[in-house]
């Protein structure tokens, strides 16, 4: 373990440099990125698009090597992809078509061979009643609705009790009404497991009200700007919101607005 | 354009819908008609049933027998094949034998694809291989698998597995790289790797292609086996239904000649309506994978 590891830290993002190639360009995701998420966090990275903040979640998940940093979940380097990190994607296509909602989430748990039999049914079925899916127990992924399929998503991610839930702007494709409902049955949730949960969007009403800490990260590539405590889940101020989400948003486009009347930027977008 | 300064005041509105039970129809089942209609087998059958009797008129009408048979006389000489016993046997012949060169094909090209999922060069070796030998019709082989087996089921198998090879290993590999990088992902994520990812996330997210090369695969294979029976025909005294349609050519026995292709024809039909479309029903179509 590092030196500064807090107690509570379960998850050490240090000095993280993240690069990846399309077929003509090698890319610079992040630079120099890092942060602590503590048990039960609800940490969100949170920056507008190509800031490397999805890329962040896949080096995490362990899908991606870290050019420079390292990236330590309980004092262990990540190296690769495995049951301790879930993920939640924001595609619809994340469940197996060819299973119905409890062989995705029994699929899940054997396949890793955390459980089996009955115990895994009966772990599924626990989770598939607390995204309130058990009606749908037996339905193939393609009868269910968008905000459906991601909660199965969800249920199947934290069937598996992972140490940390990695969400994927899992909520994006979704219309805003079914998001809002989604944020709070999330909340709900957290309020009854207490899941630790690293979530990327790109929405920061949508920070504020999931996370109660929120990592800012500035565009191409990705550098943090800032870490702020969000309110407290469930804080009706809607004041309070705003102040905060005005807030984020001066700090994530503040340069932007002084920047643009100078004419020798030299930056491309 | 020019555009108007002001946009002209519209009144609001507001409607009164009156009540369900005033309409004459909200929801009202189809009559018998309208849902036989509706299925497919019945046209399907009208259709046939149509053409029957178009070649019935059209055989009495040019009326030599010997050329062109009449239905009528296509199915009694397909009714007696079958009470005699030689056309089941012939059939059974030539089904055992597409069932072992499809088998050997699909086995083949199971290893195929294996090597070009593993391996880059193997990616390599199987789309160069089947871009050249799939555009290569079967029987362009026969004379060379002659040469090389002889007369009998090693060249009738030899041509077949170059028939189902090619279009399987095809179907299936292409299907294998469209499997969407989130299922892959997910699959990692579950702790699958190596043969267990590719036997529980690959094969079945790439089903819809493998089914297909299947298919495609089983009517080459039933083309090129009656085809290559026709051409060298029997071999240690019995023949397939290639063999019986050859035969009875020799003999200008022409109804049975139409008895044999009509035998062709239906094994064809029984195999994709009820083997494939059986399979499809139960998964591409149940996971609506395919509509």
């Amino acid at each position: 373990m590092r030196p500064d590891d807090g107690p509570g830290v379960l998850l050490d993002v240090h000095g993280v440099t993240l690069q990846y190639k399309t077929r003509e360009l090698l890319v610079t995701a992040t630079y120099r990125v890092g942060f602590q998420v503590h048990q039960a966090d609800r940490f969100v990275l949170l920056g507008p698009s190509g800031c490397g903040k999805s890329t962040l979640l896949k080096a995490v998940g362990g899908y991606l090597a870290p050019v420079e940093g390292e990236i330590r979940l309980r004092g262990k380097v990540i190296r690769r992809p495995g049951p301790d990190r879930m993920m939640v994607f924001q595609e619809f296509d994340q469940l197996l078509p060819w299973k119905t909602v409890k062989q995705n989430v029994t699929f899940a748990l054997t396949a890793g061979g955390l459980l089996s039999g009955r115990a895994a049914e009966e772990r599924a079925a626990q989770y598939i009643e607390k995204v309130g899916l058990t009606k749908f127990a037996d339905a193939y992924p393609h009868t269910l609705s968008g905000g459906m399929k991601q909660r199965v998503a969800i249920a199947r991610g934290m069937a598996m009790e992972p140490a940390i839930l990695l969400m994927d702007e899992p909520f994006a494709a979704l219309d805003a009404l079914t998001r809002r409902k989604m944020q709070d049955e999330l909340l709900q949730l957290w309020d009854d497991t207490r899941f630790t949960v690293l979530f990327v969007t790109h929405s920061i009403p949508e920070a504020v009200t999931i996370g109660n800490r929120i990592l800012l990260l500035s565009p191409h590539p990705g550098q943090v700007k800032a870490e702020l405590n969000s309110l407290p889940p469930g804080d009706g101020d809607p004041v309070a919101h705003k102040a905060l989400e005005d807030r984020i948003h001066r700090m994530l486009f503040a340069d932007q607005v002084e920047e643009a009347p100078v004419p020798s930027g030299g930056r491309e977008s | 354009m020019t555009q108007p300064a002001q946009l002209a005041p519209r009144p609001e509105r507001t409607g009164t819908p009156i009540a369900p039970e005033t309409f004459g129809v909200v929801e009202q089942p189809l009559t018998l008609r309208e849902r036989a209609w509706d299925n497919g087998a019945l046209r399907k059958t009208v259709l046939l049933v149509l053409l029957a009797l178009a070649w019935e008129g059209y055989a009495r009408w040019v009326n030599i027998p010997l050329l062109v048979p009449t239905f009528s006389a296509t199915l009694q000489a397909f009714w007696e094949g079958i009470t005699s016993g030689v056309l089941p046997g012939r059939t059974a012949y030539s089904v055992r034998v597409l069932i072992m060169g499809y088998s050997a094909g699909i086995a083949l090209a199971t290893i195929l694809t294996a090597c070009a999922v593993s391996t880059r060069i193997g990616t390599d070796l199987l789309e160069t291989l089947s871009s050249m030998f799939n555009p290569l019709p079967a029987i362009a082989l026969l004379p060379l698998a002659l040469l090389w087996f002889g007369l009998g089921n090693p060249s009738l198998m030899f041509v077949m597995v170059h028939s189902v090879l090619w279009p399987v290993a095809l179907n299936t590999h292409s299907g294998f790289r469209a499997v969407s990088n989130t299922l892959r992902m997910v699959g990692q994520n579950c702790g699958l790797t190596g043969a267990r990812f590719i036997v529980k996330i690959l094969i079945p997210a790439a089903f819809p292609s493998i089914l297909t090369g299947l298919k495609i695969g089983w009517a080459f294979a039933w083309r090129t086996l009656i085809a290559a029976e026709l051409v060298f025909g029997v071999s240690s005294g019995q023949g397939g239904l290639g063999w019986f349609i050859y035969e009875n050519k020799n003999q200008l026995e022409v109804p049975s000649v139409f008895a044999g292709l009509f035998c062709v024809i239906l094994i064809g039909l029984a195999v994709e309506n009820l083997v494939f479309r059986n399979i499809e029903l139960r998964t591409v179509r149940r996971w609506g994978m395919q509509t």
